[in-house]
Protein backbone atom coordinates (compact mmCIF):
# COMPACT_ATOMS: atom_id res chain seq x y z
CA UNK A 1 0.00 0.00 0.00
CA UNK A 2 2.85 2.44 0.08
CA UNK A 3 4.31 5.20 2.53
CA UNK A 4 3.18 8.35 2.12
CA UNK A 5 5.83 10.75 1.55
CA UNK A 6 6.61 13.74 -0.86
CA UNK A 7 7.92 11.19 -3.22
CA UNK A 8 4.52 9.23 -3.18
CA UNK A 9 2.51 13.08 -3.55
CA UNK A 10 4.88 14.44 -6.54
CA UNK A 11 4.27 11.33 -8.05
CA UNK A 12 0.61 10.73 -7.98
CA UNK A 13 0.80 14.69 -8.69
CA UNK A 14 1.79 13.96 -12.00
CA UNK A 15 -0.30 11.19 -12.67
CA UNK A 16 -3.21 13.20 -12.02
CA UNK A 17 -4.24 11.42 -8.71
CA UNK A 18 -5.97 8.01 -10.47
CA UNK A 19 -3.37 5.44 -8.93
CA UNK A 20 -3.71 6.22 -4.94
CA UNK A 21 -4.51 2.90 -3.96
CA UNK A 22 -6.81 2.06 -1.63
CA UNK A 23 -5.75 2.60 1.86
CA UNK A 24 -7.28 -0.58 3.67
CA UNK A 25 -8.57 -3.63 3.17
CA UNK A 26 -12.18 -5.19 3.04
CA UNK A 27 -11.63 -8.52 4.32
CA UNK A 28 -14.27 -11.27 4.73
CA UNK A 29 -14.52 -12.64 8.45
CA UNK A 30 -12.08 -15.39 8.99
CA UNK A 31 -13.16 -18.50 10.95
CA UNK A 32 -11.58 -17.71 14.16
CA UNK A 33 -9.01 -14.88 15.62
CA UNK A 34 -6.22 -14.75 17.97
CA UNK A 35 -8.24 -11.48 19.20
CA UNK A 36 -11.54 -9.45 18.16
CA UNK A 37 -12.33 -6.05 19.13
CA UNK A 38 -15.90 -5.15 18.93
CA UNK A 39 -15.96 -1.12 17.59
CA UNK A 40 -13.83 0.37 14.92
CA UNK A 41 -13.88 3.84 16.42
CA UNK A 42 -10.71 5.29 17.01
CA UNK A 43 -10.28 3.73 20.61
CA UNK A 44 -10.79 0.05 18.90
CA UNK A 45 -8.45 0.76 15.97
CA UNK A 46 -5.90 2.69 17.78
CA UNK A 47 -6.03 -1.05 20.37
CA UNK A 48 -5.94 -3.29 17.16
CA UNK A 49 -2.70 -1.30 15.83
CA UNK A 50 -0.98 -1.76 19.60
CA UNK A 51 -1.89 -5.11 19.87
CA UNK A 52 -0.27 -6.08 16.55
CA UNK A 53 2.44 -3.31 16.48
CA UNK A 54 3.97 -3.64 20.40
CA UNK A 55 2.75 -7.48 20.89
CA UNK A 56 2.75 -9.04 18.51
CA UNK A 57 -0.48 -10.04 18.04
CA UNK A 58 -1.88 -9.29 14.32
CA UNK A 59 -4.23 -12.39 13.80
CA UNK A 60 -7.10 -9.69 15.05
CA UNK A 61 -10.06 -8.97 13.68
CA UNK A 62 -12.12 -5.12 14.49
CA UNK A 63 -15.52 -5.85 14.04
CA UNK A 64 -17.83 -2.55 13.00
CA UNK A 65 -21.85 -2.63 12.94
CA UNK A 66 -21.78 0.40 10.60
CA UNK A 67 -18.41 2.13 9.07
CA UNK A 68 -15.22 2.46 11.00
CA UNK A 69 -15.37 5.90 12.62
CA UNK A 70 -18.82 6.74 12.01
CA UNK A 71 -19.98 6.74 16.13
CA UNK A 72 -18.49 9.11 18.44
CA UNK A 73 -15.02 9.55 16.84
CA UNK A 74 -16.74 11.39 13.64
CA UNK A 75 -19.15 12.93 16.45
CA UNK A 76 -17.29 14.41 18.96
CA UNK A 77 -15.62 18.10 19.21
CA UNK A 78 -11.57 17.02 18.62
CA UNK A 79 -10.63 18.92 22.24
CA UNK A 80 -7.09 17.01 23.25
CA UNK A 81 -6.26 18.33 27.18
CA UNK A 82 -5.05 16.30 30.49
CA UNK A 83 -5.93 18.45 33.15
CA UNK A 84 -7.73 16.44 35.26
CA UNK A 85 -7.36 16.41 38.52
CA UNK A 86 -6.38 13.08 40.10
CA UNK A 87 -2.86 11.48 39.93
CA UNK A 88 -4.69 8.21 38.15
CA UNK A 89 -6.57 10.32 35.65
CA UNK A 90 -3.42 12.73 34.80
CA UNK A 91 -0.98 9.57 34.38
CA UNK A 92 -3.64 8.47 32.11
CA UNK A 93 -5.07 11.50 29.47
CA UNK A 94 -1.23 13.05 29.90
CA UNK A 95 -0.14 9.05 28.78
CA UNK A 96 -2.25 9.88 25.58
CA UNK A 97 -0.94 13.60 25.50
CA UNK A 98 2.49 12.29 24.72
CA UNK A 99 1.14 9.65 22.14
CA UNK A 100 -0.59 12.19 20.40
CA UNK A 101 2.71 14.53 19.74
CA UNK A 102 4.12 12.03 17.83
CA UNK A 103 1.44 10.34 16.36
CA UNK A 104 1.16 11.71 12.70
CA UNK A 105 4.76 10.59 12.58
CA UNK A 106 4.13 7.22 14.30
CA UNK A 107 1.19 6.15 11.61
CA UNK A 108 2.34 8.16 8.31
CA UNK A 109 -0.33 9.96 8.27
CA UNK A 110 -1.33 13.61 9.06
CA UNK A 111 -3.66 13.54 12.02
CA UNK A 112 -3.36 17.32 12.11
CA UNK A 113 -2.42 17.44 16.04
CA UNK A 114 -2.67 21.31 17.04
CA UNK A 115 -1.68 21.92 20.32
CA UNK A 116 -3.50 25.90 20.26
CA UNK A 117 -4.02 26.01 23.66
CA UNK A 118 -7.45 24.86 26.02
CA UNK A 119 -8.84 27.68 28.07
CA UNK A 120 -11.24 26.66 30.87
CA UNK A 121 -13.24 30.03 31.62
CA UNK A 122 -14.22 30.54 35.42
CA UNK A 123 -17.81 32.61 36.17
CA UNK A 124 -17.89 32.25 39.86
CA UNK A 125 -16.04 32.00 43.68
CA UNK A 126 -16.31 28.29 43.18
CA UNK A 127 -15.55 27.58 39.53
CA UNK A 128 -12.36 29.47 40.38
CA UNK A 129 -11.36 27.46 43.70
CA UNK A 130 -12.18 24.74 41.62
CA UNK A 131 -9.99 25.36 38.59
CA UNK A 132 -6.79 26.12 40.71
CA UNK A 133 -7.24 23.52 42.76
CA UNK A 134 -6.80 21.42 39.37
CA UNK A 135 -3.77 24.10 38.24
CA UNK A 136 -1.81 23.60 41.53
CA UNK A 137 -2.85 19.56 41.72
CA UNK A 138 -1.96 19.63 37.45
CA UNK A 139 1.70 21.37 38.35
CA UNK A 140 2.30 18.89 41.21
CA UNK A 141 1.94 16.05 38.53
CA UNK A 142 4.29 17.34 35.74
CA UNK A 143 1.12 18.56 33.55
CA UNK A 144 1.60 22.56 32.16
CA UNK A 145 -1.39 24.25 33.52
CA UNK A 146 -1.65 28.08 34.84
CA UNK A 147 -4.25 30.37 35.89
CA UNK A 148 -4.75 33.65 33.57
CA UNK A 149 -7.42 36.58 35.17
CA UNK A 150 -9.77 37.98 32.88
CA UNK A 151 -7.86 40.29 31.29
CA UNK A 152 -4.70 37.93 30.36
CA UNK A 153 -7.79 35.53 28.86
CA UNK A 154 -8.74 38.04 26.75
CA UNK A 155 -5.01 38.61 25.32
CA UNK A 156 -4.59 34.99 24.67
CA UNK A 157 -8.41 34.88 22.94
CA UNK A 158 -9.51 38.73 21.70
CA UNK A 159 -12.69 37.43 20.38
CA UNK A 160 -13.50 36.45 24.33
CA UNK A 161 -16.11 38.96 26.14
CA UNK A 162 -14.82 39.78 29.31
CA UNK A 163 -17.07 42.91 30.07
CA UNK A 164 -18.44 42.88 33.99
CA UNK A 165 -22.21 43.42 32.58
CA UNK A 166 -22.41 39.61 31.70
CA UNK A 167 -24.78 37.47 33.26
CA UNK A 168 -22.04 35.39 34.14
CA UNK A 169 -18.73 37.80 33.53
CA UNK A 170 -15.43 35.80 32.51
CA UNK A 171 -13.37 36.29 36.11
CA UNK A 172 -10.54 34.03 35.16
CA UNK A 173 -9.66 30.81 32.88
CA UNK A 174 -7.45 28.33 33.39
CA UNK A 175 -5.17 27.65 30.53
CA UNK A 176 -3.53 24.17 29.09
CA UNK A 177 -1.40 25.24 26.56
CA UNK A 178 -0.31 22.05 25.49
CA UNK A 179 -4.09 21.07 24.93
CA UNK A 180 -5.06 21.57 21.35
CA UNK A 181 -7.39 19.72 18.71
CA UNK A 182 -6.70 17.14 16.16
CA UNK A 183 -8.27 16.01 12.94
CA UNK A 184 -11.16 13.29 13.96
CA UNK A 185 -11.39 11.13 10.83
CA UNK A 186 -7.75 11.56 9.97
CA UNK A 187 -7.25 9.42 13.74
CA UNK A 188 -9.62 6.85 12.35
CA UNK A 189 -8.49 6.20 8.94
CA UNK A 190 -4.80 6.23 10.31
CA UNK A 191 -4.92 3.91 12.95
CA UNK A 192 -7.01 1.52 10.13
CA UNK A 193 -4.85 1.87 7.77
CA UNK A 194 -1.79 1.52 10.18
CA UNK A 195 -3.50 -1.39 11.67
CA UNK A 196 -4.37 -3.05 8.48
CA UNK A 197 -0.52 -3.16 7.01
CA UNK A 198 0.18 -5.01 10.15
CA UNK A 199 -2.43 -7.81 9.07
CA UNK A 200 -5.71 -6.69 11.40
CA UNK A 201 -8.72 -7.18 9.29
CA UNK A 202 -11.46 -4.32 9.86
CA UNK A 203 -14.25 -6.10 8.86
CA UNK A 204 -16.93 -3.38 8.42
CA UNK A 205 -21.31 -3.68 8.42
CA UNK A 206 -20.82 -6.49 10.49
CA UNK A 207 -22.78 -6.47 13.99
CA UNK A 208 -22.12 -8.66 17.06
CA UNK A 209 -25.14 -9.94 17.84
CA UNK A 210 -24.03 -12.54 20.47
CA UNK A 211 -20.80 -13.53 22.84
CA UNK A 212 -20.49 -17.50 23.11
CA UNK A 213 -18.79 -18.94 25.94
CA UNK A 214 -17.77 -22.92 27.51
CA UNK A 215 -19.00 -24.43 30.32
CA UNK A 216 -16.49 -22.55 32.32
CA UNK A 217 -17.93 -19.15 31.48
CA UNK A 218 -15.12 -18.29 28.76
CA UNK A 219 -15.35 -16.70 25.89
CA UNK A 220 -14.97 -18.65 22.54
CA UNK A 221 -16.59 -16.69 19.79
CA UNK A 222 -18.80 -13.69 18.62
CA UNK A 223 -21.68 -14.29 16.42
CA UNK A 224 -22.07 -11.86 14.18
CA UNK A 225 -24.62 -11.11 11.26
CA UNK A 226 -21.52 -12.18 8.94
CA UNK A 227 -21.14 -15.53 10.58
CA UNK A 228 -19.65 -16.91 13.97
CA UNK A 229 -16.37 -16.19 14.53
CA UNK A 230 -14.13 -18.26 16.75
CA UNK A 231 -11.69 -16.97 19.72
CA UNK A 232 -10.06 -16.65 23.15
CA UNK A 233 -9.95 -12.72 23.79
CA UNK A 234 -12.66 -10.26 22.89
CA UNK A 235 -12.52 -6.51 23.47
CA UNK A 236 -15.04 -4.48 23.99
CA UNK A 237 -14.92 -1.08 22.52
CA UNK A 238 -18.73 -0.31 21.69
CA UNK A 239 -19.01 3.53 23.68
CA UNK A 240 -22.42 4.10 23.83
CA UNK A 241 -23.57 1.12 23.02
CA UNK A 242 -21.26 -1.30 25.75
CA UNK A 243 -23.98 -1.90 28.04
CA UNK A 244 -25.71 -3.49 24.68
CA UNK A 245 -22.97 -5.69 23.71
CA UNK A 246 -21.93 -6.94 27.48
CA UNK A 247 -25.25 -7.97 28.06
CA UNK A 248 -24.63 -10.65 25.41
CA UNK A 249 -21.71 -12.07 28.17
CA UNK A 250 -24.53 -11.48 31.24
CA UNK A 251 -22.44 -8.37 32.28
CA UNK A 252 -24.37 -5.93 33.97
CA UNK A 253 -22.48 -2.50 33.53
CA UNK A 254 -22.20 0.90 35.83
CA UNK A 255 -23.19 2.21 33.06
CA UNK A 256 -25.65 5.12 31.28
CA UNK A 257 -25.82 6.31 27.98
CA UNK A 258 -27.13 10.08 26.98
CA UNK A 259 -27.39 11.64 24.08
CA UNK A 260 -24.49 14.60 23.54
CA UNK A 261 -25.31 17.17 20.91
CA UNK A 262 -22.46 19.13 18.88
CA UNK A 263 -22.64 21.35 16.02
CA UNK A 264 -20.74 23.58 13.31
CA UNK A 265 -20.97 27.04 11.78
CA UNK A 266 -20.77 28.02 8.03
CA UNK A 267 -16.30 28.12 7.99
CA UNK A 268 -14.98 31.36 8.04
CA UNK A 269 -11.65 33.10 7.95
CA UNK A 270 -9.13 32.17 10.94
CA UNK A 271 -10.77 34.06 14.23
CA UNK A 272 -10.86 31.41 17.06
CA UNK A 273 -7.11 30.86 18.42
CA UNK A 274 -7.57 28.21 20.75
CA UNK A 275 -10.55 26.07 22.47
CA UNK A 276 -12.40 28.02 24.86
CA UNK A 277 -14.27 25.91 27.41
CA UNK A 278 -16.99 27.01 30.21
CA UNK A 279 -18.41 24.32 32.09
CA UNK A 280 -20.52 26.77 34.23
CA UNK A 281 -22.51 28.21 31.29
CA UNK A 282 -21.93 25.06 29.19
CA UNK A 283 -20.15 25.74 25.55
CA UNK A 284 -16.91 25.15 24.09
CA UNK A 285 -15.55 25.97 20.46
CA UNK A 286 -12.73 25.56 18.60
CA UNK A 287 -12.13 26.28 14.92
CA UNK A 288 -11.56 23.68 12.39
CA UNK A 289 -8.64 23.85 9.60
CA UNK A 290 -11.62 24.64 7.54
CA UNK A 291 -13.11 27.82 9.26
CA UNK A 292 -16.28 25.99 10.83
CA UNK A 293 -16.39 27.11 14.43
CA UNK A 294 -17.56 23.43 16.03
CA UNK A 295 -19.55 23.81 19.32
CA UNK A 296 -20.16 21.32 21.90
CA UNK A 297 -23.38 21.48 24.06
CA UNK A 298 -24.04 19.40 26.90
CA UNK A 299 -25.85 16.01 27.23
CA UNK A 300 -29.75 15.66 27.26
CA UNK A 301 -30.58 14.28 30.83
CA UNK A 302 -32.31 11.06 29.94
CA UNK A 303 -30.99 7.94 28.27
CA UNK A 304 -31.42 7.28 24.70
CA UNK A 305 -29.69 5.77 21.95
CA UNK A 306 -31.36 7.96 19.21
CA UNK A 307 -28.53 9.90 18.18
CA UNK A 308 -30.06 13.03 18.48
CA UNK A 309 -31.16 15.32 21.34
CA UNK A 310 -33.75 18.33 22.25
CA UNK A 311 -32.86 21.58 20.22
CA UNK A 312 -33.16 23.13 24.09
CA UNK A 313 -29.93 21.99 24.76
CA UNK A 314 -28.00 23.30 21.53
CA UNK A 315 -30.23 26.38 22.08
CA UNK A 316 -28.95 26.87 25.49
CA UNK A 317 -25.28 26.47 24.79
CA UNK A 318 -25.62 28.80 21.81
CA UNK A 319 -27.17 31.48 24.26
CA UNK A 320 -23.86 31.03 26.29
CA UNK A 321 -21.62 30.78 22.72
CA UNK A 322 -23.17 34.81 21.61
CA UNK A 323 -22.96 36.08 25.19
CA UNK A 324 -19.33 34.78 25.66
CA UNK A 325 -18.28 36.11 21.86
CA UNK A 326 -20.83 39.00 20.93
CA UNK A 327 -18.94 38.64 17.39
CA UNK A 328 -20.38 35.22 16.80
CA UNK A 329 -24.44 36.06 16.72
CA UNK A 330 -24.73 36.88 13.09
CA UNK A 331 -22.68 33.55 12.58
CA UNK A 332 -25.52 31.00 10.40
CA UNK A 333 -25.13 27.06 11.78
CA UNK A 334 -24.98 24.27 9.24
CA UNK A 335 -25.53 21.10 11.32
CA UNK A 336 -26.35 19.79 14.32
CA UNK A 337 -25.89 16.00 15.96
CA UNK A 338 -26.31 13.99 18.37
CA UNK A 339 -23.99 10.95 19.61
CA UNK A 340 -24.36 8.33 22.45
CA UNK A 341 -21.41 8.63 25.33
CA UNK A 342 -21.82 6.02 28.07
CA UNK A 343 -21.64 8.05 31.31
CA UNK A 344 -19.71 6.21 34.84
CA UNK A 345 -20.59 6.91 37.71
CA UNK A 346 -17.56 8.91 39.01
CA UNK A 347 -17.12 10.17 35.27
CA UNK A 348 -14.08 8.30 34.32
CA UNK A 349 -13.57 5.06 32.19
CA UNK A 350 -14.02 1.39 32.67
CA UNK A 351 -10.35 -0.15 31.17
CA UNK A 352 -9.50 -3.79 32.22
CA UNK A 353 -10.87 -7.17 32.33
CA UNK A 354 -14.03 -8.22 33.58
CA UNK A 355 -15.92 -11.24 35.62
CA UNK A 356 -16.01 -13.17 32.43
CA UNK A 357 -12.55 -14.83 31.26
CA UNK A 358 -11.49 -13.64 28.22
CA UNK A 359 -13.82 -10.71 27.91
CA UNK A 360 -12.04 -7.47 28.32
CA UNK A 361 -13.88 -3.94 28.46
CA UNK A 362 -12.90 -0.32 27.17
CA UNK A 363 -15.76 1.88 28.01
CA UNK A 364 -17.35 4.82 29.90
CA UNK A 365 -15.07 7.60 28.20
CA UNK A 366 -18.77 9.54 28.75
CA UNK A 367 -18.38 13.15 27.46
CA UNK A 368 -14.67 13.29 26.55
CA UNK A 369 -13.12 10.35 25.07
CA UNK A 370 -11.45 11.40 21.71
CA UNK A 371 -8.37 13.44 23.81
CA UNK A 372 -7.32 9.71 25.28
CA UNK A 373 -8.09 7.69 21.88
CA UNK A 374 -4.14 6.73 21.41
CA UNK A 375 -3.17 6.39 25.18
CA UNK A 376 -6.84 4.18 25.63
CA UNK A 377 -5.68 1.85 22.47
CA UNK A 378 -2.36 1.51 23.95
CA UNK A 379 -2.90 0.60 27.62
CA UNK A 380 -5.45 -1.60 26.35
CA UNK A 381 -4.21 -3.22 23.86
CA UNK A 382 -1.64 -4.11 27.01
CA UNK A 383 -4.14 -5.27 29.11
CA UNK A 384 -5.53 -7.93 26.23
CA UNK A 385 -1.98 -9.23 25.02
CA UNK A 386 -0.68 -9.80 28.92
CA UNK A 387 -3.84 -10.64 30.46
CA UNK A 388 -3.12 -8.28 32.90
CA UNK A 389 -3.86 -4.54 33.58
CA UNK A 390 -1.29 -1.91 32.24
CA UNK A 391 0.00 -0.30 35.02
CA UNK A 392 -1.98 2.84 33.56
CA UNK A 393 -4.92 1.74 33.50
CA UNK A 394 -4.92 -0.60 36.55
CA UNK A 395 -6.73 1.64 39.01
CA UNK A 396 -9.48 2.15 36.15
CA UNK A 397 -10.95 -1.15 36.91
CA UNK A 398 -14.77 -2.39 37.13
CA UNK A 399 -14.32 -3.57 40.17
CA UNK A 400 -13.07 0.16 41.85
CA UNK A 401 -17.44 0.46 41.92
CA UNK A 402 -17.23 -2.46 44.70
CA UNK A 403 -14.43 -1.50 46.37
CA UNK A 404 -15.05 2.36 46.25
CA UNK A 405 -11.84 3.35 44.91
CA UNK A 406 -13.67 5.68 42.73
CA UNK A 407 -11.46 8.45 40.48
CA UNK A 408 -14.36 11.23 40.71
CA UNK A 409 -13.32 13.99 38.24
CA UNK A 410 -17.16 15.52 37.91
CA UNK A 411 -15.57 18.57 37.58
CA UNK A 412 -12.89 17.90 34.82
CA UNK A 413 -15.19 16.42 32.68
CA UNK A 414 -16.44 19.14 30.97
CA UNK A 415 -19.87 18.61 30.59
CA UNK A 416 -22.11 18.77 33.46
CA UNK A 417 -24.94 16.04 33.48
CA UNK B 1 -38.05 18.37 23.42
CA UNK B 2 -39.68 15.36 24.51
CA UNK B 3 -43.60 15.95 26.08
CA UNK B 4 -44.17 14.23 28.95
CA UNK B 5 -47.77 13.50 30.24
CA UNK B 6 -47.57 13.97 34.22
CA UNK B 7 -49.80 11.42 35.60
CA UNK B 8 -50.64 14.73 38.01
CA UNK B 9 -50.65 17.43 35.92
CA UNK B 10 -50.99 16.19 32.13
CA UNK B 11 -48.58 16.61 29.04
CA UNK B 12 -46.17 18.98 29.48
CA UNK B 13 -43.10 19.98 28.07
CA UNK B 14 -39.57 18.23 29.39
CA UNK B 15 -38.00 21.29 30.63
CA UNK B 16 -40.32 21.04 33.63
CA UNK B 17 -39.25 17.36 34.23
CA UNK B 18 -36.13 16.39 36.35
CA UNK B 19 -35.08 12.82 34.91
CA UNK B 20 -34.53 10.24 37.94
CA UNK B 21 -32.54 7.50 36.12
CA UNK B 22 -33.88 3.60 36.71
CA UNK B 23 -37.17 2.41 38.26
CA UNK B 24 -38.00 0.05 40.62
CA UNK B 25 -34.83 -0.17 42.01
CA UNK B 26 -35.82 -0.72 45.73
CA UNK B 27 -33.41 0.21 48.16
CA UNK B 28 -32.32 -2.45 50.50
CA UNK B 29 -34.21 -2.44 53.76
CA UNK B 30 -31.16 -3.39 55.57
CA UNK B 31 -27.34 -1.99 53.90
CA UNK B 32 -25.59 -3.02 56.60
CA UNK B 33 -26.36 -7.04 55.63
CA UNK B 34 -25.26 -6.36 51.98
CA UNK B 35 -21.78 -7.30 50.62
CA UNK B 36 -19.86 -5.12 48.64
CA UNK B 37 -20.69 -6.86 45.66
CA UNK B 38 -24.48 -6.07 46.06
CA UNK B 39 -24.63 -2.93 47.32
CA UNK B 40 -22.25 -2.03 44.03
CA UNK B 41 -25.09 -3.69 41.92
CA UNK B 42 -27.35 -1.28 44.07
CA UNK B 43 -25.54 1.82 43.44
CA UNK B 44 -24.29 1.62 40.22
CA UNK B 45 -25.31 -0.84 37.94
CA UNK B 46 -27.92 -0.31 34.96
CA UNK B 47 -29.76 -2.11 32.46
CA UNK B 48 -29.28 0.81 30.43
CA UNK B 49 -31.38 -1.14 27.55
CA UNK B 50 -31.95 -0.39 23.89
CA UNK B 51 -35.47 -0.64 23.76
CA UNK B 52 -38.07 -0.23 26.37
CA UNK B 53 -37.14 1.32 29.36
CA UNK B 54 -38.92 1.71 32.98
CA UNK B 55 -37.80 5.43 34.16
CA UNK B 56 -38.14 8.14 36.96
CA UNK B 57 -39.08 11.37 36.54
CA UNK B 58 -39.92 14.52 38.66
CA UNK B 59 -41.91 17.10 38.05
CA UNK B 60 -39.59 19.93 39.87
CA UNK B 61 -41.26 23.09 37.88
CA UNK B 62 -44.82 21.64 38.38
CA UNK B 63 -46.15 19.37 40.95
CA UNK B 64 -43.16 18.45 42.31
CA UNK B 65 -44.29 14.69 42.51
CA UNK B 66 -41.91 11.77 41.04
CA UNK B 67 -43.49 9.39 38.71
CA UNK B 68 -42.81 6.74 36.52
CA UNK B 69 -42.95 6.19 32.59
CA UNK B 70 -42.02 3.33 29.81
CA UNK B 71 -39.98 5.45 27.09
CA UNK B 72 -38.41 3.32 24.11
CA UNK B 73 -34.70 4.39 23.85
CA UNK B 74 -34.47 4.37 20.81
CA UNK B 75 -36.85 6.02 18.98
CA UNK B 76 -37.94 8.12 22.34
CA UNK B 77 -41.51 7.49 22.23
CA UNK B 78 -43.19 7.36 26.00
CA UNK B 79 -45.34 4.22 25.96
CA UNK B 80 -46.91 5.51 29.04
CA UNK B 81 -46.37 6.95 32.12
CA UNK B 82 -47.78 6.15 35.89
CA UNK B 83 -47.86 6.90 39.75
CA UNK B 84 -44.68 5.75 41.60
CA UNK B 85 -45.70 2.73 43.60
CA UNK B 86 -48.02 1.83 40.82
CA UNK B 87 -46.86 -1.44 38.70
CA UNK B 88 -46.31 -0.14 34.47
CA UNK B 89 -49.79 -1.07 32.63
CA UNK B 90 -49.84 -4.38 30.78
CA UNK B 91 -48.51 -5.40 27.72
CA UNK B 92 -46.01 -2.51 28.09
CA UNK B 93 -43.31 -3.55 30.83
CA UNK B 94 -40.15 -3.63 28.87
Amino acid sequence: MGTFSFGSLLRNAMAGHKDWPRQWRAPDPKPAYDAIIVGAGGHGLATAYYLAKEHGVRNVAVLEKGWLGGGNTGRNTTIIRSNYLWEESEALYDHAVKLWEGLSHELNYNVMYSPRGVLMLAHNIHDIQVFKRHVHANRLAGIDNEWLTAEQAKEFCPPLNIAPGMRYPVLGAALRRRGGVARYDAVAWGYARAADRLGVDIIQNCEVKGIRRDANGAVTGVETTRGDIATKKIGVVAAGHTSVVMSMADVRMPLESFPLQALVSEPVKPVMPCVVMSNTIHAYISQSDKGELVIGAGTDQYISYSQTGGLHITTHTLDAICELFPMFRRMRMLRNWGGIVDVTPDRSPIIGKTPVPGLFVNCGWGTGGFKATPGSGHVFAATIARDEPHPIAAPFTMERFVTGRLIDEAAAAAVAH
Amino acid sequence: MLLIDCPYCGPRPEIEFRYGGEAHLARPHDPSTLSDEEWASFLYRRSNPKGRFAERWRHVHGCGQFFNAIRDTVSDKFACTYKTGDAPPDGVAP
